[in-house]
């Protein structure tokens, strides 16, 4: 009894508490009766699993063609690497995943994250590039797919970081040249698409670096990626930076402590403590942001599904059904982050983060 | 306190002359490297023939006219979806935003799925998908739906009534068996993009119109329901326009980000600012020139829209005050 008045009371506030939220309820309850069997139906029960375009034809849309993903997964996840030697990009990939979600959920106290760090990125190069421990090399050109994006993720923001806090100190230094130079620098990439950068990256550097200096274009767009992240993580520590009491900086010089041992004991930890949930912001930017340099002919993720479908005259009408398995990929890494950040939020306390 | 200040001078010389010879050896090699390719450089291209049609355009173009007419035409393709989509973004963004502070909560949950999902989803895969959906999924336009009368959806676009050219007050577009004849026609690229960025937009425009109105302290909400106004006037009266002050500076700069967003039009081959300056690229091998335009033209939208945006900012703190 008691069981079902709480039901009703439950019922009444969270779907009928009045006439507008209960006419909603209805709406989107009709809704769902209406629109729900339509997509179980194309997603599940009509759809083919296996990798037959024959049957993928057949059913003409009317279900979903995962067969396109059975088919071209291997395509899609590691780009135009030798297939044969595709344990290379996926051992690579699992060694980054493992470490990033070590550092994410401190699994490691920090000496031996560090040291994680420093094994598993050269391990990650050697893996995918090879010429070394009897590999056969495999040239940059070459890397595709998922193990790509995570590179560029990765590295762009490990190498945006230290930029970014130099940048922002810069910001607040006494020096107005360094000031004026590093807020040029800041409002300069923050006003341009990335697509600019990108193309800056890819069409420019050639031309202003020395001959015989050539780098490639992973590299360059490496580059382009981390100028472009460092400026937008810089005004997060910027803020970060402000929000630490100047009654901090007065006691460590109270304390003795030079300007850059009290930055760099005193002030920065707070500051950095303090953003950690929007620099997670950035790191879900820069993941995304990925997705992009297939417009200058990088195959990530992105771009390796349309290579592997776009040529193929059999497969190429199922892109849709390609989009949503590495949507899928995207929204998990993109969601962790975004999760993992409103962990900290949390943990570090409201007063910290409402700047 | 004249020692530290005759040091910094010196830094700042230091600093200055470092960087000065870092751009003095990029221009030299940089002049080197174009000598030796035989690139030429300067903006005398601008004044040339394009030698390219774009696709579609606002102003009058074909390829016998200059290239700075073909940009003019790629910036005006650029605000002609920038200005849709911000305004449906806005207006859905709100809703939405509204929607997860419901007290509904299907409501609740479907806006927050809304959000969660849109928001983690790169733009370009969202803008290829749905570029995908038009051009392949949608029916020939011979068979194209009829969404209202007059109002037909295919792989050729969008085919809305608009003002008739040729005396008639108005212009219907027809379904034929050759496809449709009259009216005006959305190309398949323009509505990809405009609903791309339009529906990307809305997810982060909802976290800050929630943001911005859960910032108004709770006792605001209590205060004015004991003083016995509707939820309705609560809204109106109460939190808005305490709201508007923290959500109009963020709201400004997802506007900026779907101007900057437009540019990803270059992959599904809508011919805006970046994707001409992109063409002119490949054909006249003026890259740095190319480049500095987009970034230019972006710079100035940039200020343009932090200067409208602190006026607004202005106007409505007088709102807020007089109501």
């Amino acid at each position: 009894m008691n069981q079902i008045a709480a039901t009703q009371a439950w019922l009444r506030r969270n779907l009928f508490s009045d006439a507008f939220s209960g006419l909603t309820t209805l709406l989107l309850l009709g809704g769902a009766v209406y629109w729900l069997p339509g997509l179980i139906d194309w997603m599940l029960l009509q759809a083919v699993f296996e990798p037959d375009a024959a049957a993928c034809q057949t059913v003409n849309h009317a279900g979903a063609c995962w067969g396109v993903v059975a088919e071209k997964y291997r395509f899609i996840l590691f780009g135009r690497y030798p297939h044969a030697e595709q344990w290379r990009p996926l051992l690579a990939t699992a060694l980054l995943l493992a470490v990033i979600f070590a550092s994410g959920m401190r699994l490691l106290n920090r000496k031996f994250l560090l040291t994680a760090w420093a094994l598993a990125l050269p391990a990650f190069f050697i893996l995918m590039g090879g010429g070394s421990f009897g590999l056969t090399p495999v040239g940059s050109d070459q890397w595709g797919g998922l193990p790509l994006t995570l590179l560029l993720a990765t590295m762009g923001m490990l190498l945006a970081f230290p930029l970014a806090i130099m940048v922002a100190l810069g910001r607040q230094s006494g020096l107005p040249l360094l000031r004026g130079l590093c807020t040029l620098y800041v409002e300069l990439v923050r006003g341009v698409p990335l697509i600019s950068v990108l193309f800056l990256a890819s069409f420019l550097f050639p031309i202003i670096l020395p001959q015989g200096f050539s780098i490639d274009v992973l590299l360059r767009v490496q580059a382009g990626i981390v100028l472009f992240a460092a400026a937008y993580l810089s005004e997060t520590i910027r803020g970060g930076l402000q929000a630490v009491p100047g009654g901090q900086h007065d006691a460590a010089a109270a304390l003795g402590l030079g300007r850059w041992q009290a930055m760099r004991w005193i002030i920065l930890p707070q500051a950095l403590r303090a953003v950690v949930p929007s620099m997670m912001n950035s790191a879900v930017s820069v993941f995304k942001d990925t997705s992009l340099v297939t417009v200058v002919s990088l195959y990530e993720l992105t771009g390796s599904l349309s290579l592997a479908l776009a040529g193929d005259a059999e497969w190429r009408s199922f892109h849709l059904e390609g989009y949503l398995f590495i949507g899928g990929i995207y929204w998990i890494g993109c969601y962790s982050m975004s999760r993992f950040s409103r962990g900290m939020e949390s943990k570090v306390g409201a007063g910290a983060t409402a700047m | 306190m004249q020692g530290r200040r005759q040091r910094e001078l010196g830094i700042q010389a230091l600093l200055a002359a470092a960087l000065l010879a870092v751009l003095w050896w990029l221009l030299d090699v940089t002049a080197a490297n174009m000598a030796e390719r035989g690139i030429r450089s300067g903006f005398d291209f601008l004044t040339e023939p394009a030698g390219f049609a774009i696709g579609e355009s606002l102003l009058p173009f074909d390829s016998a006219d200059s290239t700075l007419l073909a940009l003019a035409a790629g910036l005006a393709n650029t605000l002609r979806v920038a200005l849709p989509a911000i305004l449906i973004s806005t207006l859905l963004g709100t809703l939405i935003g509204l929607g997860r502070l419901s007290t509904n909560l299907l409501l609740r949950g479907l806006c927050t799925a809304y959000v969660e999902t849109l928001r983690n989803v790169p733009l370009l895969l969202q803008l290829l998908a749905w570029y995908f959906v038009v051009t392949d999924l949608l029916p020939l336009a011979s068979e194209a739906l009829q969404l209202t009368p007059h109002v037909f959806l295919s792989k050729s676009g969008l085919s809305l009534p608009w003002f008739g050219g040729d005396g008639s007050l108005i212009d219907l577009p027809l379904r034929g068996d050759m496809g449709i004849v009259g009216g005006a026609a959305l190309t398949p690229e323009f509505l990809a993009l405009l609903l791309g960025l339009s529906l990307y937009t809305a997810a982060y425009v909802a976290e800050t119109v929630r943001a911005g109105i859960q910032s108004v302290p709770r006792g605001q909400s209590d205060a004015a329901l004991a003083l016995g106004l509707t939820r309705a006037q609560l809204f109106r009266l109460v939190l808005l326009p305490q709201a508007l002050r923290s959500i109009i500076p963020p709201l400004t700069n997802q506007h900026l980000s779907l101007t900057k967003n437009a540019s990803l039009a270059v992959a599904i081959g809508y011919p805006d600012l970046v994707s001409v300056a992109n063409t002119t690229l490949n054909q006249t091998g003026r890259a740095a020139e190319c480049i500095a335009l987009i970034m230019a033209v972006y710079l100035i939208l940039s200020l343009l829209t932090a200067w409208l945006s602190a006026w607004l900012e202005r106007r409505s703190g007088r709102w807020a005050e007089r109501s």
